[in-house]
C-alpha cells in the first residue's frame, strides 16, 4: 500500500499536466527506512518524450548523493504515460530497479494539460512481477 | 585500490554489501576484478564488450561515457559508482 498526501498527489499530477505531451518522471523521497514519501523532487526528462523517460545521468548521481546525505530514500518513483493507461509497460517493468520503491504511473490521456480526469496508480516492481496496491491518500500529516 | 558503489539492486551478488573495494588500471579491469570476487555481477555492467545502456557508471563525479568507457583509466583512491538508470516508456500501441 501506498500511504501519500493529497499535496503530493497533486504536486505529481500538476508535474504531469505541465510536461504533457512528454513524460513526466520524479521521485518523492522519505526518511530512509520509513517508507513514508515526503518530499517532492520531479526530475527532467532527459528523453523529453511522449513515449520514453529517463532522469539525466549527472541528475541521477546527484540526486543519489543528496538521499545518502539526508539519509533518505526514493519513496516513491514517478512518472506519467501521456495516451495510454497508467499502468507499467514492458520497458518500465524491465528497467524497474529500485525495489523497495513505490512506482507511481499517472496518465494524462483524457485531458492533456488541463484540468479533469487523470488516472493515479502505484504499483511495487520487483524482480520484473508488477502487483498494483491500494493508494491512500491522506492530508498532510508528516 | 579502488572503491565501488553499489546500487541496492546488485547487492544480491555482494552478499548485501553497498561499498566494496576492487583493483584494476582501467575500468575494464574494475569490473574484472568485481566479477571476480562477486560472479555474475560482471554481466549486469557490461555486454558485448561495452558498458550496458540502462546501467550508469560514474568514475568519481563522471559518467564514464564521456570519458573512455570501459578504456577509462582508473587510478589508486578512485570511487567507481554504480547507478541503474530510472528510465521507461509507454508501449507503441496501447496493447499493455
Amino acid at each position: 500500500m501506498l500511504e501519500i498526501s493529497q499535496e503530493l498527489v497533486d504536486s505529481i499530477v500538476a508535474h504531469a499536466r505541465q510536461d504533457h505531451p512528454d513524460e513526466a518522471c520524479g521521485v518523492i523521497a522519505g526518511p530512509a527506512n520509513s517508507d513514508r514519501p515526503t518530499r517532492f523532487i520531479p526530475m527532467t526528462n532527459a528523453a523529453r518524450s511522449p513515449t520514453f523517460y529517463e532522469f539525466d545521468s549527472m541528475d541521477l548521481l546527484r540526486l543519489y548523493r543528496e538521499l545518502a546525505a539526508n539519509d533518505e530514500d526514493p519513496v516513491v518513483i514517478y512518472h506519467s504515460h501521456t495516451a495510454t493507461p497508467a499502468y507499467p509497460s514492458r520497458t518500465d517493468i524491465s528497467y524497474a530497479s529500485e525495489p523497495n520503491a513505490h512506482y507511481v504511473l499517472v496518465s494524462t490521456r483524457e485531458t492533456g494539460t488541463e484540468d479533469g480526469p487523470y488516472e493515479f496508480r502505484s504499483y511495487r516492481i520487483v524482480d520484473g512481477v508488477v502487483t498494483e496496491e491500494e493508494v491512500r491518500i491522506g492530508s498532510d500529516a508528516s | 585500490m579502488i572503491s565501488v558503489e553499489i546500487p541496492t539492486i546488485l547487492r544480491t551478488y555482494t552478499g548485501g554489501e553497498r561499498a566494496v573495494t576492487a583493483e584494476g588500471d582501467t575500468l575494464g579491469a574494475v569490473i574484472e576484478n568485481l566479477e571476480t570476487a562477486y560472479p555474475g555481477i560482471g554481466d549486469r555492467l557490461v555486454e558485448a564488450g561495452a558498458l550496458r545502456r540502462f546501467v550508469n557508471v560514474y568514475l568519481n563525479d563522471e559518467d564514464v561515457r564521456f570519458l573512455d568507457g570501459l578504456a577509462a583509466e582508473v587510478s589508486d583512491g578512485d570511487t567507481v559508482t554504480i547507478l541503474p538508470a530510472v528510465a521507461g516508456g509507454a508501449p507503441a500501441a496501447a496493447v499493455g
